[in-house]
């Protein structure tokens, strides 16, 4: 596997505020929590009330649907408070950590004299199966399903994302740990990295898989991309996929029998005074993360990137599978035409097309702000889509089938191939500024319920 | 530019739904959104966005235009002299203030129609009115004689905004571009005014010198062939430049390619429509200049050079201007290689084979207009079919 897979349309938007490799030091958060908004299509069930005590590892809530996928306390401690919101949709559970954090004991394991039952059976068991996905849909898999095949991406393309060779660094044991117990689950196991030269070192030693390169700008990071270009999904079929730090967690709980989430997120965006690396456990609270370190008031908080990522608020908890969080300036003011508006040369506004003369400085990094740049139109430029979209299959078409709510139509139209995460860019050019991910997330839930 | 700024807040919540001034919130939201780019932000998808919106890609298009635009009115008073004093005066000033008297209440008259017509049916909508008749309002003017009366140049602009636009939905709605909608409904209802020896050149009431006939090149191209276009000085070199008479904005290619420079350059109109349309275009006239003699010795129109047909006429200013309009045109990017060759090409075969008019760019963009979803369809049904034998395999 030495040539590189090279994806062509795509767009890497540079932007202030990448984060330093070194690790900051986090005032140990207090309270976390897991949301059940991070998992697409959970109907979740408490298994815990307000005031138990509960160990890491130990189950918060499960899947309605599917009573034996459970979601596991990051921490151990006491269930402080479930947050509720419209209709009594829980939103948070919040658990006060202990300062010794006690585990439940699963029992270390060796994946190598385990059959793909076992291994499946101590995932299930343990809640750690929250950490495979499938696509499509972004789901978590059936257990007793089998994947065509099972990806990792060992890089991420998006903007400031987390550089995953430095996640890695000083892990490479607990990865190929990982590895070879994801190995047991699917004979084809894929870890695609990024062919640029200098990228990916420490992901090519990795035994047991199948390395993929992709060289390329973003969306070559996202795995529906990656899935597309080695073997695209068919309807009935499903693979199943990871991030690297999921596959270190999963290696770090066999070794030791305990469901012990850490991860590295990467604090980043131009609004943070010192971006840079911190050592958390999943679940941790935004303030400790973020705390004196902001450079302005008028901010959103994002957990995630400023692409895909999800807006949330100071006294609200990283996302279960984000490893990274963005602090943008909010973009709730007035340009005026002339100076910063639709009329001026716009020299600090990003923009594909070449209508703002910023296209004289190619490598400029941008403060971008939260603001639409514009207001919602009906869909009138064609091909602006295509440009940063690596799929053999037409955007704005799909985009409409799923506006018209045609199932017929999205399946010809390979909506089995994409995921949200897949149109972000489309949405970044969009003219009209409509919102598509939120549209083809709309339209694999509706496809999701119809195979049910 | 605080100060505009606290006015428009001042009166903001008066035009808010609720507001006593709600009724009227268009012309507010239409100002307001014109003076600035407004405080919304994202709320789902992607927190960041590219910075181009509806207002810039328009506002190019119009920038793209202006080169045609100011050509357009030096040549009026070129055109003027030349019929009225016989005189090849290239005076730069004297000419384009003559032409920009002639052709600004058009211009005008275009927008002001328009635009009023789009403010009524946004009213009912409580919206701001959307782009898209910015550039209409420049184009209609700009592919009429310069002798339309005023009076047609607003009853077309109202049919097309109605008929051609409106009734679809409003801006990116519509099936058939909406300035060649009114160039048509005209074209159709008043004949004489839009094609012929007499509506070209304003000779604002003198008398034309001895000799002066006022057609156009494709006018004599159908009388006399090549011979009759160059005799009367349309050369190869000035068509291309641009001082011969024609409808306002299409005579010179030089200021068309200037702005089809901008626009392909910003990203903004598909060059795949531009370049497979000029392709289409050559080759039909290759092949006419190649069947013409042996077989139809008698159509002389079909002898003229097929580099001398691409610069004459409304060919360039339809395949850069109206051919690449996103919204009627192919959607998919190998529908547009299909789309623009078919522009090209009929453009040709209907200017010179058809014995009613000398031009047939106007009919070759309808035409392909309402083709346009046709082609699209066979194209994303190769998509699906691509997908369809994947998968077959796979049930096997």
């Amino acid at each position: 596997m030495s040539n590189a897979i090279s994806i062509k349309q795509g767009l890497d938007i540079k932007l202030k505020g990448s984060a330093e490799k070194i690790n900051g030091s986090v005032a140990q958060s207090n309270v976390y929590a897991v949301k059940p908004s991070d998992f697409i299509g959970l109907t979740p069930k408490l298994s815990v009330r307000q005031g138990d005590e509960v160990l890491a590892g130990a189950s918060l809530f499960y899947d309605k649907t599917n009573p034996d996928i459970f979601f596991p306390s990051p921490v151990s401690g006491e269930v402080v408070e479930i947050k509720r919101g419209a209709k009594r949709k829980i939103l948070e559970v919040k658990i006060l950590a202990d300062k010794e954090i006690r585990y439940v004991d699963y029992g270390a394991a060796d994946a190598a004299s385990m059959s793909r039952e076992e291994v499946i059976n101590k995932l299930v068991k343990s809640g750690m199966w929250s950490l495979i996905r499938q696509r499509p849909f972004s789901i978590i898999p059936d257990y007793r399903s089998m994947p065509k095949a099972i990806h990792i991406s060992a890089f991420d393309s998006h903007p400031l994302a987390p550089d995953m060779d430095y996640v890695l660094s000083g892990q490479e044991a607990l990865f190929q740990k990982g590895i070879d117990i994801i190995s047991k689950l699917s004979d084809d196991v894929n870890l695609n990295i990024n062919g640029k030269t200098g990228h990916s070192k420490a992901y090519e030693s990795t035994n047991g898989v199948k390395i993929n390169r992709f060289v390329g700008p973003h969306p070559a990071g996202n795995v529906g991309v990656q899935v597309n270009k080695l073997d695209p999904i068919n309807k009935g079929e499903s693979i199943w996929y990871l991030y690297p730090q999921d596959v270190i967690n999963i290696g770090r709980f066999f070794e030791s029998g305990k469901v012990d989430l850490r991860k590295k997120v990467a604090l980043t965006g131009s609004e943070v005074k010192n971006p840079q690396y911190f050592d958390i456990v999943v679940g941790a609270s935004i303030e400790s993360i973020v705390s004196n370190n902001v450079s302005s008031d008028n901010v959103r908080y994002i957990s995630g990137n400023a692409l895909t990522g999800s807006k949330v608020e100071l006294d609200s908890f990283v996302g279960y599978y984000d490893n990274q969080i963005t602090i943008l300036p909010e973009g709730n003011y007035l340009d005026f035409l002339l100076t910063d508006g639709w009329f001026g040369l716009g020299l600090n506004k990003l923009s594909v097309s070449k209508s703002y003369f910023s296209w004289l400085m190619p490598n400029k990094e941008y403060t971008l702000t939260t603001k639409l740049n514009g207001e919602l139109r009906a869909f009138v430029v064609t091909g602006e889509m295509e440009k940063v979209f690596p799929f053999d299959i037409y955007p704005m078409q799909l985009l409409k089938a799923i506006m018209i709510d045609d199932i017929d139509s999205m399946e010809q139209l390979g909506i089995y191939e994409v995921d949200a995460e897949d149109f972000a860019l489309c949405e970044f050019v969009n003219t009209s500024k409509i919102d598509v991910q939120h549209i083809v997330r709309e339209g694999m839930e509706s496809l999701r319920v119809e195979l049910l | 530019m605080k100060f505009i700024e606290n006015f428009f807040q001042k009166y903001r919540n008066d035009f808010e739904e609720g507001g006593k001034n709600y009724k009227w919130r268009t012309f507010y939201e239409t100002f307001f959104t014109f003076a600035f780019t407004p405080d919304i932000t994202t709320t789902k998808g992607s927190h960041i966005r590219d910075s181009i919106d509806l207002k810039r890609t328009m506002f190019f298009v119009v920038i793209a235009l202006i080169p045609a635009t100011l050509f357009g009115m030096w040549n009026l008073g070129y055109q003027h002299h030349l019929a009225v004093d016989g005189v090849d005066d290239l005076n730069i000033w004297g000419n384009f203030w003559i032409g920009f008297l002639q052709s600004m209440p058009m211009i005008l008259v275009a927008y002001i129609v328009g635009l009023g017509i789009e403010f009524l049916f946004a009213m009912k909508h409580h919206h701001g009115i959307h782009e898209g008749f910015l550039v209409s309002g420049l184009l209609i003017p700009l592919i009429m004689p310069v002798n339309t009366p005023l009076w047609m140049v607003a009853v077309a602009t109202a049919f097309a905004v109605i008929i051609g636009k409106e009734v679809f939905g409003g801006t990116g709605m519509n099936i058939v571009n909406i300035a060649i909608t009114a160039r048509a409904f005209l074209f159709f209802a008043y004949p004489t005014m839009m094609s012929g020896n007499k509506v070209w050149i304003d000779l604002a009431g003198k008398a034309p010198v001895d000799g002066y006939t006022g057609e156009t090149a494709l006018g004599l191209a159908v009388q006399g062939g090549a011979e009759a276009v160059n005799n009367a000085g349309m050369t190869l070199m000035s068509s291309f430049w641009g001082n011969i008479p024609g409808s306002i904005g299409e005579t010179s290619t030089v200021a068309i390619l200037i702005g089809a420079l901008i626009l392909i350059y910003t990203g903004i109109a598909s060059w795949k429509i531009m370049l497979s349309g000029i392709v289409g275009g050559a080759l039909m006239g290759m092949i006419f200049n190649w069947l013409g003699p042996q077989y139809f010795p008698d159509n002389l129109y079909l002898q003229v050079d097929w580099f001398h047909h691409l610069v004459l006429g409304g060919f360039m200013f339809g395949i850069v201007f109206m051919a690449t309009d996103p919204v009627t045109a192919s959607q998919t990017e190998k529908g547009k290689w299909i789309y623009g060759f078919f522009i090209g090409l009929l453009a040709i075969l209907i200017r010179t084979v058809n014995p009613a008019y000398p031009e047939g760019m106007m009919m070759a963009i309808l035409f392909m207009n309402i083709m346009a979803p046709l082609i699209d369809h066979y194209v994303v049904q190769g998509n699906i079919k691509k997908r369809m034998k994947r998968l077959k395999p796979v049930k096997a």
